[in-house]
């Protein structure tokens, strides 16, 4: 299997293709204001404190592993941002504004599992929810044609799956779906990427795969990247800064700055060590 | 055969039958994709009971059928995702339903014929009055769905991502629902409480097996859906004594048998790259797949 990706994948910093994300003449302005803020952010859900007064700031194009252990609230804080879920107290800026639903400027792909029925649904298909499935309407009399095919077709491309277009989802492997969530989420023409999870189920070939990827969308289209992971040993060489939440609490900063053992035993009110080994870092001491 | 098309009562079967196996059909397919078929199963058990203390209350059977059916739709559309707890719920409120419309039909000392028709369905009983409505009803139905297509798919399929996307998930859960609601209760004059299921479920089940993309699948549902009923209808007529809906369920159940046991081609998941190809013809589709 890998052989045969290996040849679908373009090199890591191989020229990008055209793209549908930013066509010339709609060049993005760069933007230079924070693309996240939050201040003093606590979200409770029912009756359980999942973030307390979280506090930090992420710039434009930057690449940030969110990491910490399961319930830390990584993917409440993606939800906060969404605007799916609503702080209890603190702000939360997203370009200059409050988090609302339905953001284009967001792209979003969720924890992955297995879709519902995926049998009678194409790649294409997947794909193009995210470009006009919040739509009223059917659709096949408005946009039905050669344009809305173009598109998805491009976004396919941007994720080296193009060939896996016609392919029933439910017959794809875990590290395929993953690219086409990737490519719907990319449909919006977002600036800022949240990916929950993208890298669970996938096998080490695969994983560096998806990297090579979002590394690529995230340093070629200027596009600012919070990717949540149990691991941060694959993500090491791309990534700007890490985000680590553990107690509800937030550090963030370089990782050799923040993913030290007076960092984390800070974080976690407990003794924790971090240990490299193998040329990785492990975090021991605490149930990770 | 001509002769039996010429009966009014027979036309009436057919136009009722046409309007409800579309519907169904259309509804049906969503209720698999959201996973809501134990809903589908529910929704008319619950129907039953409503309709059964109209005929207690000496009111239309309809009416009762309507209150009961939209009110547990909206029900179950609240109670959101967790699919476990939502069919346990659903499993509580049906037999509660189930109870009541026990209670209702020994408190009730009328003419069984009426209950036992809303069970079973009757298409000789058929009005040009219940073909109209059917109709209105269906129309209402087809149109709603058709201005709701596109996000209530992509929640089917993702509810996470749609509603990031700004659609509200919730709400189209609750209406979609009440259009189910309102499909059964169209339905159940002709199939009978109990095997509304059937036009519901079958045609998407065996469609879903056969076709690629969600388009296909719906018209293929149709076109099953108005097979099964047309010749339910037919063959009932020509029998005289059996009912229409063991006919129905019976060519459903005949023709999803194949479709599930003989999965098409291109519905197998092609050989794994790695593992040994069984087959030549497998590898040869997977090369021109990829």
């Amino acid at each position: 299997m890998s052989t045969q990706h290996d040849q679908r994948l373009a090199p890591p910093g191989a020229a990008p293709q055209a793209s549908a994300l930013r066509g010339p003449g709609q060049e993005a302005p760069p933007i230079t204001e924070p693309v996240i803020e939050l201040e003093g952010v606590s979200v409770c859900l029912g009756g359980r404190t999942i973030l307390q007064e979280v506090t930090f700031t992420i710039n434009p194009g930057e690449f940030i592993a969110v990491l910490g252990p399961n319930g830390a609230g990584k993917s409440t804080l993606l939800k906060v941002l969404l605007g799916l879920i609503r702080p209890s107290a603190g702000t939360v800026r997203i370009f200059g504004q409050a988090p609302r639903r339905g953001n284009r400027l967001i792209g979003y792909a969720p924890q992955h599992r297995t879709l519902e029925g995926a049998l009678s649904l194409r790649a294409r298909d997947l794909v193009g929810f995210g470009l006009d499935g919040h739509r009223w309407g059917p659709g096949w009399f408005v946009s039905g044609g050669r344009q809305r095919r173009a598109i998805i077709e491009e976004a396919l491309a941007e994720v080296d799956a193009l060939a896996l277009a016609d392919m029933p989802v439910a017959h794809l492997s875990g590290g395929e779906q993953q690219r086409l969530l990737i490519a719907q989420a990319l449909l919006s023409q977002p600036r800022l990427l949240l990916l929950d999870e993208p890298l669970s189920n996938l096998d080490i070939s695969h994983e560096q795969e998806i990297i090579a990827l979002i590394a690529r969308l995230c340093r070629t289209h200027g596009m600012t990247v919070l990717l949540v992971s149990h691991d941060v040993n694959p993500l090491l060489p791309v990534i700007d800064r890490v985000l680590y939440l553990a107690r509800g609490h937030a550090a963030i900063g370089k990782p050799e700055q923040v993913i030290t053992s007076a960092t984390l035993s800070a974080l976690y009110g407990a003794p924790v060590e971090v240990v490299e080994a193998l040329g990785r870092l492990f975090v021991v001491g605490v149930d990770i | 055969m001509i002769n039996l098309l010429s009966y009014p009562f027979i036309q009436n079967a057919f136009l009722a039958g046409t309007c409800i196996a579309i519907v169904a059909a259309v509804t049906g397919y969503f209720l698999l994709l959201r996973g809501l078929t134990f809903a589908g199963h529910a929704l008319p058990n619950i129907g039953f009971a409503g309709a059964a203390g109209a005929v207690l209350l000496g009111l239309d059977p309809l009416f009762g059928l309507l209150a009961f059916t939209i009110g547990a739709a909206v029900g179950i559309g609240l109670l959101g995702r967790n699919l476990r707890e939502r069919d346990l719920a659903i499993g509580i409120l049906m037999t509660f339903a189930l109870a009541l419309g026990l209670l209702f039909l020994s408190l009730y000392s009328g003419y069984a014929e009426r209950v036992y028709s809303i069970l079973f369905g009757t298409i000789l009983g058929i009005s040009r009055l219940d073909v109209l409505l059917s109709f209105g009803v269906s129309l209402l139905i087809l149109i709603s769905i058709l201005l709701l297509f596109r996000p209530l798919l992509f929640s089917s399929y993702d509810p996470e991502v749609a509603e990031a996307r700004g659609v509200p998930v919730r709400l189209l859960a609750v209406v979609f629902l009440v259009l189910v609601a309102l499909t059964i209760a169209i339905a159940v004059q002709i199939v009978g409480a109990l095997l509304v299921f059937t036009l519901l479920v079958g045609p998407a089940a065996t469609a879903g097996r056969l076709a690629l993309r969600p388009g296909a699948v719906i018209l293929l549902a149709i076109a099953l859906g108005l097979l099964y009923t047309w010749l339910g209808i037919l063959l009932a007529v020509l029998s005289g004594t059996i009912p229409v809906s063991f006919f129905i369920a019976f060519l459903s159940f005949i023709v999803y048998l194949p479709a599930r046991l003989i999965a098409p081609r291109w519905q197998r998941r092609p050989p794994q790259p790695g593992a040994l190809p069984a087959a030549g013809a497998g590898l040869s589709q997977q090369a021109s797949a990829r």
